[in-house]
Parts: structure tokens; C-alpha cells; sequence
């Protein structure tokens, strides 16, 4: 039995070297091959066309009959008879290595900067393999980033998954790109990395998240992966898993601390519904494949800490939402994967407020963890609850005083106004860099909450109140 | 039957695969997939094909791989060394896992769930010679500080004992009892057994559910409360904390065992149960909460044939322990990923989708699964129960969806989160609009008799108040709280007292996160006090404006914090003041 399966698998090796010639249908970023030897599923595929230029796939379905292969630099100018194919046996994989911070590469991880190509310490399969629960280490870590309304009220954590939901002409790349520039661990100078994956973005803002880079001197630890706007749209779908991969030899092996910020989600998601859409694939909601979830889920959940291990991998992906809708699949998914959600609100941005960040909808889920005594300071939970509670208070308030008129609001509900316009323009509203501490953030939130009567602050206890309030 | 080549691969399509050339494979036979051993079961027989449904990653499956039967059906075993342990999908322990093969999962990877070196100690109940039935104990093995593990003759065997071991130290596969059968072959009992997950494990009867599952969450236990064998279903969009009441009700319910089933959600929630489960202390036995509960991990990122198993993997541990006499939850977080997965798998086997792509089948399939829970006179006459709480993550926040509304058919306890509580940060985010429970009547009686008479009539005396503010809210919306008679509004003040003071309730506080029986039943009166004598008050002629600076109610919306479960005298106390300051109030002012 042994030595017949071992004969079994040296045939397979042979015929993975073997070279087909032609296809037998091309229909959009997907090939069809019929008779081969029997080819693994989501084998690596290299295809040469007429002119001997190579581009890569992965075998999407195989059976004893027929292959189906997704391009990644997409089909045209392929022809049927002329494009012969080889059979890699073996799944796409990334050549990772430190070396890689400070270069720029595509999608699939070819230099785009004129530099050679990585040699790497190993070479990683893009698909990665699921983290044993097991292994993980619960993030705690507080990250200041220097914007209030994130310190403050959605705190980010080393390890976590944060994703901002913005919508069309919002400023998150801004904001992502403060966040990057001012992200610190209190205290602690640490071996830090960036990763930067772009799906389908434009060049403008491709240049904006370089060019900020620079200036914050940091480029040479940043590793960036464009597949912008005109790339082929496939490409889109490796791209976040070949810049995870490096992320994760980075923070896992090299022991650093990685921020992958990931730009941007909906177009990831759109290429995945053109090629299911493309294989005939029955659609769930809005044509977007059943599996969006589980795929999905299969990037996001490749962060946070191992234990026994130095590095961590915190993730920051954007996406906007189509029409600024969050009930949007996109979105809505996303937002039951990842730990919390910085929504944007347009509102907020007309009046002029930047970070837009829309109080009530955005959470951060490790927040709890990360907080308080000896992390940020001991009055930080019962602030950020009472925060929430009055400022959704406020909401209630506006919207009452639309209907009769701000002059036949009562006293109280006055104080909640004025407090509801403090919060926004002082404590949410900053700079794009401005880089408040914490202890400025706390102090602030204390500031603005003291216009509100001391009998309207039930969740903080009496010793915070006294230490703080009016101050 | 031994394992055998039963065909081989013919198509690879993610985790559904084709399989030609079958002669004698079984439906819902276990099956191990090419020279990885990649582990599935077969879902459909046609001719000489056979459908196949994976349960690891199928990467680098080729056409013309072996597929080898395993002649049974895909099994959970059964018997001492399951609490404390974190499992997948199906059943293979991780921790395990993680000693073998490191910080990732690799595929193919077979270690039993058991663990086969430990040593447990055995005493025996019974002697040789009886008569043994399916379900009868025959011996007891401590599993746990506090969980006596009881050894159960399996459902399919009967006979007389002709041999059952001395008491003393053996491992769970050691021959502990040797049965002769009534046609007269010799079965030998070891103190694990397997059954099937998809196959309820056989009870006496069903009983009637008379107990309340005290969860120690107010919202619950007094306005919705779920009985003992119950099901109910906790919808919610993201954000709303379906995880975080899971996560309240696994730690302080009043079950014996819990079963935590993380279907498809995030893995770092997972590390929370493990890292916070053993430090936490249970308030009645005093000792560690992981020494009552298992895990079940299939998180979103782990392959998704394994996340359809996970239930049911699930809810076979949960019967095997109410076999044994025991009151069992399970948490099942969450059954819209399992639904998915259904979806997903039904999509690559082509098949025609129902509503929003999901399956024919998925009604039945929710059913079933429901339909494993209650309070049962288990096969050795004692009394077990089985109560699911299942997560349902409804699309866009949206209850119409074919998930939410197919559950709500067959639970009886619906505990809807309502997204606005939950922005304001009001948790648990339980809207006292959309949600009901139908065990009401039934577990009314115990609360009778262990928080007093007139539990019911409070309990409704402040639903009722609490449905009037609705309708009050939307008149002050419109035109203002001041429009509002003092009697009226005084109805909104005492809700928001009762929202602040009693429904909001903190998880990460050290006192209020399990409040007693005896605790919600006096913070609910305590607070119906004040509406009572308030609502005389504002008739002799008090304002609202004086009720409402009374300096006692920072001390009510407080109690929650400060009075301790065990310090009930303490209610004594407060409420004798609330009478004094409304005395003093009446007399003043009335």
C-alpha cells in the first residue's frame, strides 16, 4: 500500500512539469482546460502566451474531465490555441524576507519599483493556514493613536482588526494615515512594520499613502502591494492574501510589530462577485457569493498575537460603503468579523468636523480589555460608557428639537445640546496632526461632560466624579 | 467494519467533492480524502458517484485520489476528559493540536478527543451478575472538582454483567464491564462510547419544563426568563452583544455543564473563554467555571464544512451529559454561520436554493436541531435537560430574514437586541419591545415559591409601565416632554430608573454582573415602591420636579453596584429610607 501510494505521488511530481498547449474556452478572467493529468485544486498555474510573456493563475475547479483556472493579470490578448500551460503542482506561494520593507510590488508580490525580485528566507503559501485558537494570545495592548475619539471611545489594540466604514469623498485615507504616522505603544520604542495592501484604489491615493510615508520618515519600514484601479480586477482577490502573508513572517517570525492597513474592501469584494458571477456560482445578497463571509473572514482573521511569540499583526482595513449604506453586505459582514468599526458619518464632514466619526455606531470590541488602571488610567471605562450614554442622549434631544423648536426644549435638555456641540467641535474634532495623549483625551472628555449636571452622570462612580468633575 | 478503499476523486470544487467509482460506500459514512487524509462524509449516492463534503481545506486535491471508508458514521466519543477541553468542528481536541503541530492547523492531523494515557478513578455502582439495561450508570468517575462523571452502558447494549473491575485507576479505553448479551455474545465495556452526531441519543420521555434556567442577568430571568430544557434564540446585528450574553449566561447560569459551540465568529473570542473561564470562580460551588465547560471552536477562518458539524458535535456532548443526569446549556454562537454554511455547501452541490440561497432543508435542519433540547427523563429514570441558546446574526440587523424568521418558528424565548439600546451602550441590549418568552407561565411558580408571592404581578405591573412609555416617548417626540401631565411623566422617570437601574446591567463589574434571584426580586420592588408611592405623591399635589431631585435615587440607581448578592439586608435598609424621604415628601409638599 505504501510503496504503491509513494509511486502515486511520484507520478504526480513528473506531471507537474508537463506543458499544455492551447485551451478550450476563455471567458473573462477564467480559462478552460480539458484532458490534462489530474490537477490539484488551487494549484498554482503559469500561462505563456503567444508572445512568451508569463502570467500566474490558480486552478478554481478541477475534475477528470475538465480545469478551470482564474488569471491574475487577467486574459486579454490571450488566445486559445497559442497560450500553453504548465501545472505547478504546488500552491502560489510568497518568497518572505525583512528585505521586502521599503519596496513596492503588485499584487502578486513582482517588484514594481525597478529592484530585483525578493530572495526570500522561505517561501509561504499565500492562502496561509488557519491559527489554532488554541495559540492565540487575547491582544490587551493599548495603541495611543492620538486621535481622541479613538483613544477615547473606540480604543485600538494591538492585535485587533478595526476597520473604517467610509463612504465616497470621506477623508479615511487621512485618517488612516495619521493613525499610521501617530499609532505608538505607551512607552515602549518597538520593532514596528507597515503593510500596505491597495485593491483597486487610484494612483492619487496610492501617491497620498506613499507620500505621507515619507515625509513621517518611515517608508523604509513600510512594504506596499498595489493592484490599483486599471490593474485586472483578479488581481485584487490575492492581493491582501500575498501582503498578509508578508505580514505574517514579519510579526511571526521576525517578531514585529505589523500594521497592515488594507485599502479598499468593497473593491476586493466586487472582484470576487465578477469571478462567482463568471463560474455560474448561485448568489446570496446583491450577487455577492455565499462564501463572502468565510473569504472574508479568512483575511480578517489572520491578526492578532501568538503566545510566545514578540509580534503582532493589527489590521486596518477601509472600505467604503456603497452609498453609505452599513446594512450593505460588505460592511455588514465585515462588521461581524472584525472586532469594532470606526463608521463615518457624512454628516459630521459637511459641518466641517475631521476625523468624521460618527459617535454611536463605531465600537471597538477589545476596548475592555485595554482600558483602565495601569493602562490608560482608571477612570477611562466608566467615561467612555457615560460618554456614549449622553451623547446618544443628544441624538434624542436633536431630533425632538427639529420637531418643536429648540426654544421649547426644557433646561436639561438645553444643557444636553450645548453639551452635544462641545463634544463634536472639541473632543471628536482635531487636527490631522494633532496628536493628543491620552491623558489630554480623558481630561478633555471630563471638560465637556461638566456642562451636563452632575445628577445626569450615573455611570461613573462618585470617587471619579469627585476627582474630575469641573475640573 | 475495517478501512477500505471505497473510490476515487473525480471533482474538486472547495469543500464538496465528486467522487466516481463507488461500490459500497454508506450514506453519511466517515471518509478520509487522498494521502493527506483529509477528513469528510459522504452527502449524497447516485449511481456510481458519491457526493462528498470535506471537512479540512481542499487545496492540492487532485481527480483520481484515493477516498477511504471508515465504515461508520461521523462520531463524537463519549466519556471522561471531555470538560475543560476545547474542541473543533469535529471533535478533534486543539489543545492537542497545538502541542503537535504549533501555532497553525495543519490538515490530516488525527489525535483522539480523549485523551488516552490519563488515568481516572473508577468506583464502580454496580455488581456482577445484574441485569444491565441501555442508560444505566454503571460506575462513577470524578471528572472534575465538581463534576461526577458517571459511566452509562451504551444505548445499544442490554445483557447481564458478567464482570465488572474492582475499583481503582484505568483508562478510558481499559475493559471496565463485560456484558453477555441475550444471544449470547460477550461485549466488552470500556468507559467511553460513540455515537453518531447527527442522531439524537435516545431519552424515556420528554417531561414537562417547570424549572427556570437562572442566568443571573435581570433582563432575563425577571422579564424573559427561559426554563430549564427551553430554547431561544438571541437575533442581533453586529455590535448588538450576542457574544457578550453568551458569554454572561456561560459563566453564571445556575446548568451543571456548558457547552460553548464558537460557530464561525472570531477566534480571538475564543482565547477570551479560555483565558477569562479558568479564573472565574463560580458563585455556587466555588470552584473554577472551565470545570464545567467544554468548547467547541470552528472560528470563521477554519474550514467551513466543519463549522455545519460543529452543532451538532455540539449538542451529542450536551446529551451525553444530560444522559447522565445532568442539566446542560448550550450556547450556540452563531447559527446563522452554520445556516451559511449550509448555504454554501448546498450552492457547490448545485443544488436549487430557497429564500436568499439557502436551501429547502433549512427550516427542517433548524428544527431538528431545536428540537434536541428539553427536560427528559433520561434511560437510567433520572432527570436531565438539554437548553439551547442559539445566536442568530441576521443580515443588515434585519429580523426578516429566513434565518431569524425560521428560528422563531421553532424556539419558544426570543430575546431580540435591539440596535439602539446597544449604541447608547445599554447591555445587555434586550429589547423589552420584541422580545417574549413562553415559559413565563411556567417557570412562574418556582419564582413564587423561592422570591416570594406576587412575583408574577410586579413583574407585570412593570412590563405594563414599561409599554406605556413607549406609546409616552412617541407623544414627547413629537411635542415635548412638557406637554406631558406630572402623572405622565412621572411613568417616564420611573422607566428610566428602571433602565438605568435594573435592565442595564455590567458584565465586567465585579457585583453587578450575577445578580441572585433574591436580589432582582427585591430591586424590582424596590423600584415599584417609588413608582407606587410616587404616583400617590404626585396626586395629593407633589411635583415632579421634587420626586424627582429625591438625593435617594442616585442611591437606587446604584443598589445594582453596590449591594452585594449576599448582603440583601442591605435592601432592608434602602427601602426603609425611600419610605422616610417620600414620608417626609408627601408631608412637606402634599
Amino acid at each position: 500500500m505504501g510503496e504503491l501510494s509513494s509511486l502515486y505521488e511520484k507520478e504526480k511530481e513528473l506531471l507537474a512539469g508537463k506543458e499544455y498547449k492551447g485551451l478550450s474556452r476563455i471567458d473573462g478572467p477564467l480559462v478552460f482546460l480539458k484532458k490534462t493529468h489530474p490537477v490539484g485544486y488551487k494549484e498554482l498555474v503559469e500561462l505563456t502566451d503567444r508572445d512568451g510573456k508569463q502570467r500566474l493563475g490558480m486552478v478554481l475547479d478541477t475534475s477528470d474531465e475538465a480545469v478551470v483556472v482564474q488569471v491574475f493579470e487577467g486574459t486579454s490578448g490571450l488566445t486559445m490555441p497559442g497560450t500553453s500551460v504548465r501545472f505547478k503542482g504546488e500552491p502560489l506561494t510568497l518568497p518572505v524576507t525583512e528585505a521586502m520593507l521599503g519596496r513596492v510590488f503588485n499584487g502578486l508580490g513582482k517588484p514594481l519599483d525597478g529592484g530585483p525580485e525578493a530572495i526570500g528566507d522561505k517561501y509561504l503559501d499565500v492562502n496561509g493556514l488557519p491559527v489554532n485558537p488554541v495559540a492565540r494570545q487575547y491582544p490587551r495592548d493599548f495603541i495611543q493613536t492620538g486621535i481622541s475619539v479613538i483613544d477615547g471611545m473606540n480604543t485600538l489594540i494591538r492585535g485587533q482588526k478595526l476597520p473604517i466604514f467610509s463612504g465616497n469623498g470621506l477623508p479615511h485615507n487621512e485618517l488612516a494615515a495619521q493613525i499610521t504616522r501617530q499609532a505608538r505603544i505607551r512607552g515602549n520604542k518597538s520593532n514596528f512594520a507597515v503593510v500596505f495592501a491597495a485593491m483597486g484604489v487610484k494612483h492619487d491615493v496610492a501617491r497620498f499613502f506613499k507620500d505621507s510615508f515619507e515625509r513621517s520618515g518611515v517608508l523604509d519600514r513600510v512594504a506596499l502591494f498595489l493592484s490599483l484601479a486599471d490593474d485586472p480586477s483578479i488581481e485584487r482577490t490575492i492581493t491582501p492574501r500575498t501582503a498578509l502573508t508578508l505580514a505574517e513572517h514579519l510579526a511571526y517570525d521576525c517578531g514585529m510589530h505589523v500594521l497592515v492597513v488594507m485599502t479598499d474592501m468593497a473593491n476586493y469584494c466586487e472582484s470576487l462577485r465578477e469571478i462567482s458571477t463568471l463560474r455560474g456560482e448561485i448568489p446570496s445578497r446583491k450577487g455577492y457569493p455565499g462564501y463572502l463571509y468565510s473569504d472574508l473572514a479568512e483575511l480578517y482573521e489572520r491578526s492578532g498575537m501568538i503566545k510566545g511569540v514578540e509580534g503582532s499583526i493589527t489590521q486596518l482595513p477601509i472600505l467604503t460603503m456603497p452609498n453609505d449604506d452599513i446594512s450593505h453586505p460588505i460592511p455588514d459582514l465585515t462588521g461581524y468579523i472584525t472586532e469594532g468599526q470606526i463608521v463615518f458619518e457624512r454628516d459630521m464632514y459637511s459641518r466641517g468636523i475631521y476625523p468624521p466619526v460618527a459617535g454611536l455606531p463605531s465600537l471597538s470590541r477589545l476596548m475592555k480589555d485595554g482600558i483602565g488602571e495601569d493602562m490608560t488610567r482608571w477612570d477611562h471605562p466608566h467615561l467612555a460608557s457615560q460618554l456614549f450614554a449622553s451623547y446618544s442622549y443628544v441624538k434624542d434631544v436633536r431630533n425632538l428639537a427639529s420637531v418643536i423648536g429648540e426654544e421649547e426644549l426644557t433646561e436639561l435638555d438645553h444643557q444636553y445640546m450645548q453639551f452635544g456641540e462641545a463634544f463634536e467641535q472639541k473632543f471628536v474634532a482635531q487636527k490631522s496632526d494633532e496628536n493628543r495623549t491620552i491623558e489630554q483625551t480623558l481630561d478633555l472628555a471630563w471638560e465637556v461632560l461638566s456642562i451636563l449636571p452632575i445628577e445626569e452622570l450615573t455611570r461613573v462612580t462618585e470617587d471619579e466624579l469627585a476627582e474630575y468633575y469641573g475640573c | 467494519m475495517s478501512e477500505r478503499i471505497i473510490g476515487k476523486v473525480k471533482r474538486v470544487n472547495g469543500p464538496v467533492i465528486t467522487a466516481s467509482g463507488i461500490s459500497d460506500a454508506r450514506m453519511m459514512e466517515l471518509v478520509r480524502v487522498g494521502e493527506v487524509r483529509l477528513i469528510g462524509e459522504v452527502i449524497k449516492l447516485q449511481g456510481d458517484q458519491a457526493v462528498i463534503q470535506v471537512y479540512e481545506d481542499t487545496t492540492g486535491l487532485c481527480p483520481g485520489d484515493n477516498i477511504y471508508g471508515a465504515g461508520m458514521s461521523l462520531s463524537v466519543e463519549l466519556g471522561p476528559g471531555l470538560i475543560g477541553t476545547i474542541y473543533d468542528g469535529i471533535q478533534r481536541p486543539l489543545k492537542a493540536l497545538y502541542d503537535f503541530s504549533g501555532n497553525y492547523l495543519e490538515r490530516g492531523l488525527e489525535v483522539s478527543p480523549l485523551n488516552r494515557d490519563k488515568l481516572w478513578t473508577f468506583h464502580p455502582q454496580v455488581l456482577s451478575g445484574c441485569d444491565i439495561s441501555p442508560g444505566m450508570i454503571l460506575a462513577t468517575v470524578p471528572e472534575t472538582a465538581r463534576v461526577i462523571h458517571k459511566v452509562l452502558v451504551p444505548p445499544d447494549v442490554e445483557g447481564t454483567l458478567t464482570k465488572i473491575m474492582p475499583e481503582g485507576e484505568y483508562k478510558v479505553d481499559d475493559t471496565i464491564a463485560l456484558v453477555e448479551t441475550p444471544d449470547g455474545r460477550e461485549v466488552p465495556l470500556t468507559m467511553m462510547q460513540f455515537w453518531p452526531i447527527r442522531v439524537p441519543r435516545p431519552v424515556e420521555s420528554r417531561e414537562a419544563l417547570t424549572l427556570p434556567l437562572v442566568t443571573g442577568q435581570r433582563v432575563i430571568d425577571t422579564l424573559f426568563p427561559l426554563a430549564k430544557g427551553g430554547t431561544v434564540a438571541i437575533p442581533g446585528g453586529f455590535g448588538t452583544g450576542k457574544t457578550m450574553t453568551q458569554h454572561a449566561i456561560a459563566k453564571w447560569c445556575d446548568a451543571d455543564i456548558i457547552v460553548y459551540i464558537g460557530c464561525g465568529e472570531r477566534g480571538n473570542e475564543m482565547t477570551d473563554v479560555l483565558t477569562e473561564f479558568p479564573e472565574l470562580i463560580d458563585p455556587r460551588t466555588g470552584s473554577s467555571l472551565m470545570e464545567r465547560t467544554i468548547l467547541i471552536a470552528n472560528t470563521s477562518n477554519m474550514p467551513v464544512s466543519a463549522r455545519e458539524a460543529s452543532i451538532y458535535t455540539g449538542i451529542t456532548l450536551a446529551e451525553y451529559y444530560r444522559d447522565q443526569g445532568y442539566h446542560v446549556a448550550i450556547m450556540a454562537d452563531s447559527t446563522s454561520r452554520w445556516a451559511e454554511a449550509l448555504r454554501e455547501l448546498s450552492g457547490r452541490m448545485e443544488e436549487m436554493p430557497a429564500e436568499e440561497g439557502f436551501p429547502a432543508y433549512l427550516p427542517t435542519r433548524i428544527a431538528e436541531f431545536y428540537e434536541r433540547a428539553g427536560y427528559m427523563k433520561v434511560l437510567s429514570a433520572e432527570m436531565g435537560s438539554v437548553s439551547v441558546i442559539g445566536a442568530v446574526s441576521p443580515p443588515g440587523g434585519d429580523f426578516s430574514e429566513p434565518v431569524t424568521q425560521h428560528t422563531r418558528r421553532f424556539v419558544r424565548c426570543f430575546w431580540g437586541l435591539d440596535r439602539q439600546l446597544a449604541n447608547a451602550r445599554h447591555y445587555p441590549a434586550i429589547s423589552w419591545l420584541e422580545s417574549y418568552s413562553e415559559y413565563l407561565s411556567e417557570v412562574t411558580p418556582w419564582w413564587e415559591e423561592h422570591s416570594g408571592e406576587g412575583w408574577a404581578q410586579s413583574r407585570l405591573a412593570m412590563m405594563d409601565l414599561l409599554q406605556k412609555e413607549v406609546k409616552l416617548q412617541q407623544v414627547v417626540k413629537l411635542v415635548g416632554a412638557d406637554a406631558l401631565p406630572d402623572s405622565q411623566r412621572f411613568i417616564i422617570e420611573v422607566c428610566r430608573l428602571f433602565r438605568n437601574g435594573f435592565l442595564q446591567q455590567n458584565a465586567f463589574d465585579d457585583v453587578d454582573r450575577y445578580s441572585s434571584v433574591e436580589k432582582q426580586r427585591r430591586m424590582l420592588e424596590i423600584i415599584l415602591l417609588y413608582w407606587k408611592r410616587g404616583a400617590e405623591a404626585i396626586k395629593s399635589g407633589v411635583t415632579l420636579v421634587k420626586l424627582r431631585h429625591m438625593k435617594i435615587l442616585q442611591d437606587i440607581v446604584k443598589m445594582k453596584l453596590t449591594i452585594g448578592n449576599d448582603d440583601i439586608r442591605a435592601f432592608d435598609k434602602l427601602e426603609a429610607r425611600l419610605e422616610r424621604s417620600l414620608d417626609q415628601l408627601e408631608a412637606l409638599y402634599g
